[in-house]
């Protein structure tokens, strides 16, 4: 490996790296507004949009995002909807994340056991405290393993931009390969900036996952 | 709209044609990903420190590396290392199959430590071998829970194969392309049409094992 | 005394299934009412009716103001500590001030013998604990009538005592309760009346002497017949 080119890489690749970060976690904030909103359509069973979200979620789950991409990016202009490279990314990886966020959210809220619903209506609570207070933050706990998941899923699929031109890691990689054939250096770099974008979310989420556990069903203390 | 442009010649068979490579990757790559994963997911109940070293690297450079990257490893960096050329489709199977096999590896450790410890102690306590006690009580039990993430696995390995068109490999998303490209000047809309059909072909291909898995995990659990 | 519950000619059905067959029973205040019966029974429907988390087909259910519940499972709210357990409802419900209640819940744990454990999640506690912060939780809302769910039925044996001591205790303060157990030797001890319930209809209204020394019907005494297998062999 030639350092010289690594350092003459550096700047370049983390060009493409900020970009890259920034469009994939746009994309994730948008799959979270996706999902909660597609979540709680389907748990309050709100007639048609509960139909339109099953819909959605089951073609979203089941197609791979490059698909997707070059359906928007390349196919839905002839309808008139134009839209960039980078407005097509986050909205695709928003659209595909919007789908398992919402399975993801929905299935911790089914996981909240009905009698702790009663538990709630006997001390007089509100259907709408109980949801809040009660439903959601177990919800929330119970799902934070698959949504920890999700969004390394989605920052990982963000290698995929390349397809619609967009100047990510993937596309500087293989644009430096084809002009200069620096395959180890640019590899090397490219492995190395998705361990940047991707080991820390990891760490996080273990740590956070671990809290999580063991605050809800974690061990007993040392006082009994 | 583009539609036409499906049912010319024989577009249509030649898109189903690239469909079927991916299909053809997908199942070989889960093949090897469910026996190799079998294997590994074992081994990594032991609690050797090595053993155990080896298989959490082995699985968090899966869980954060994206498939696209290691596609381009092993594609160009093996003709770079070994200055031979590796066919796409070979690469794809070893990475599909790498990645696979972690994932499956993972699920069989998971299942195998979710045993409690006191099957394999009366197993014992019954005079069972311990390949006895895998094959008589263990692995009976686990098999139910493993089907539908098996399956599962080959709806997500179907999606991933979408990737190989970047490493030139001909699949449907590829003759997707060359089709509106040849019609450009006939069917000037044919981008959307074509990929309309490529997206629905995917559905098509992934949906019904998935509503499967599903309905098994419902069955049995 | 003053009636503080009324049941009439209560039916409850699941689909084709009577679950409860045209109930009355009255309750007056400060009594301690213990309902047993073979499982499946409708005992724990019963409280669930009253309690309004069931609806009904047939009857009326008056309560002279609120009731509160204790369940089998505890039902504590995992992601919240023991005083934010006992606080949720007073201060959303009820619009309590939040210092109050929280000087209530904790006399009301000191009493229980929880003090040390306010501050804990519900995963940190034991069955008995927990079941003991269950009724705590009950209780700070005043309510007049207080519904008992086989609230020891999944308690470990050591465990059972604690709990038992604690309705015990509410029972000396003239509290009106409705519980439905197991425990034969409890259920003697802290009976002001004792309702036998089968097949969803009431086949003993009677006194905890009367029921447990002399039953009058021949499925009350087949029933407790099944508690005595020690007394057999």
């Amino acid at each position: 490996m030639d350092t010289g080119v690594i350092t003459s890489y550096i700047p370049i690749f983390a060009k493409a790296f900020l970009l890259t970060l920034k469009i994939g976690w746009i994309g994730v904030a948008l799959a979270f507004v996706t999902g909660i909103a597609g979540a709680f359509t389907l748990y309050f069973k709100i007639p048609l949009l509960s139909a339109a979200v099953k819909c959605y979620v089951e073609l979203f789950r089941n197609t791979p995002l490059l698909v997707q991409l070059f359906f928007i990016y390349y196919g839905l202009p002839v309808l008139g909807f134009k839209i960039s490279a980078e407005v097509c990314g986050a909205v695709g990886l928003g659209l595909l994340g919007g789908s398992y966020m919402t399975e993801s959210i929905r299935s911790g809220l089914d996981a909240v056991p009905k009698i702790q619903m009663e538990s709630a209506a006997s001390l007089g609570l509100s259907r709408s405290q109980t949801f809040m207070s009660v439903i959601l933050p177990q919800a929330f706990t119970i799902s934070v393993p698959g949504l920890v998941a999700n969004v390394i899923f989605l920052l990982k699929e963000t290698s995929v931009f390349s397809a619609i031109s967009l100047m990510d890691l993937m596309f500087t990689a293989k644009d430096l390969i084809g002009l200069y054939y620096n395959t180890t250096e640019s590899l090397f770099l490219l492995v190395l900036f998705y361990i940047a974008m991707l080991l820390p979310v990891s760490f996080a989420g273990s740590v956070i996952e671990k809290k999580m556990r063991s605050k809800m069903f974690g061990g007993r203390d040392d006082g009994i | 709209m583009g539609f036409e442009v499906i049912f010319k010649g024989k577009n249509f068979i030649r898109l189903l044609e690239g469909l079927g490579v991916a299909l053809k990757i997908s199942l070989v790559s889960v093949i090897i990903s469910i026996v190799l994963g079998m294997i590994v997911g074992m081994i990594m109940t032991l609690k050797n420190p090595v053993i155990r070293a080896v298989s959490r690297i082995y699985l968090e450079i899966v869980r954060i590396m994206p498939q696209m990257v290691l596609l381009f490893i092993v594609f160009f960096g093996f003709t770079k290392m070994t200055g031979r050329n590796i066919s796409a489709e070979l690469s794809s199977v070893i990475v599909f199959s790498f990645w696979g096999t972690a994932e499956m590896a993972d699920l069989v450790r998971g299942c195998l430590t979710s045993i409690p410890k006191i099957q394999y102690e009366s197993s014992k306590a019954l005079g069972l071998s311990r390949l006895q006690t895998y094959v008589y009580v263990i692995i009976p039990q686990i098999i139910r829970r493993l089907i539908p993430l098996s399956i599962n696995l080959i709806t997500r390995m179907i999606k991933t194969t979408s990737l190989i068109m970047m490493i030139g490999i001909v699949e449907v998303l590829k003759v997707g392309q060359q089709i509106i490209e040849a019609n450009r000047k006939s069917s000037p809309h044919a981008a959307f049409g074509v990929f309309a059909v490529v997206f629905l072909l995917y559905f098509l291909a992934c949906w019904p094992i998935s509503r499967l898995a599903g309905y098994l995990e419902r069955k049995w659990t | 005394m003053d009636e503080i519950l009324k049941i009439e000619h209560l039916t409850k059905k699941y689909d084709d299934i009577t679950v409860l067959n045209d109930i009355s029973l009255t309750v007056k205040k400060g009594e301690v009412l213990v309902i047993v019966g073979p499982s499946g029974c409708g005992k724990s429907t019963l409280l669930r009716c009253i309690n309004n988390l069931e609806d009904i087909q047939d009857g009326k259910v008056n309560i002279e103001g609120k009731t509160g519940m204790v369940f089998q499972s505890y039902e504590l709210f995992p992601h919240m500590t023991v005083l934010q357990n006992l606080m949720l409802a007073p201060v959303k419900v009820q619009k309590r001030k939040k210092d109050e209640v929280k000087k209530e819940a904790e006399q009301l744990l000191e009493r229980v013998g929880l003090s040390s454990k306010k501050d804990n999640y519900p995963a940190q506690l034991s069955g008995g604990q927990k079941q003991r912060v269950a009724i705590v939780r009950a209780l700070i809302m005043h309510p007049e009538v207080l519904l008992f769910d086989e609230v020891t039925a999944a308690l470990d044996p050591e465990m059972v005592r604690e709990v038992l001591d604690v309705i015990l205790d509410l029972a000396k303060q003239d509290k009106t309760m409705l519980i439905v157990t197991h425990e034969m030797a409890f259920a003697r001890a802290i009976a002001d009346r004792v309702i036998f319930l089968e097949g969803g209809s009431i086949i003993e209204d009677t006194t905890p002497a009367e029921f447990f020394d002399a039953p009058r019907s021949e499925r009350a005494k087949s029933f407790l017949r099944t508690f005595e297998f020690e007394k057999v062999h």
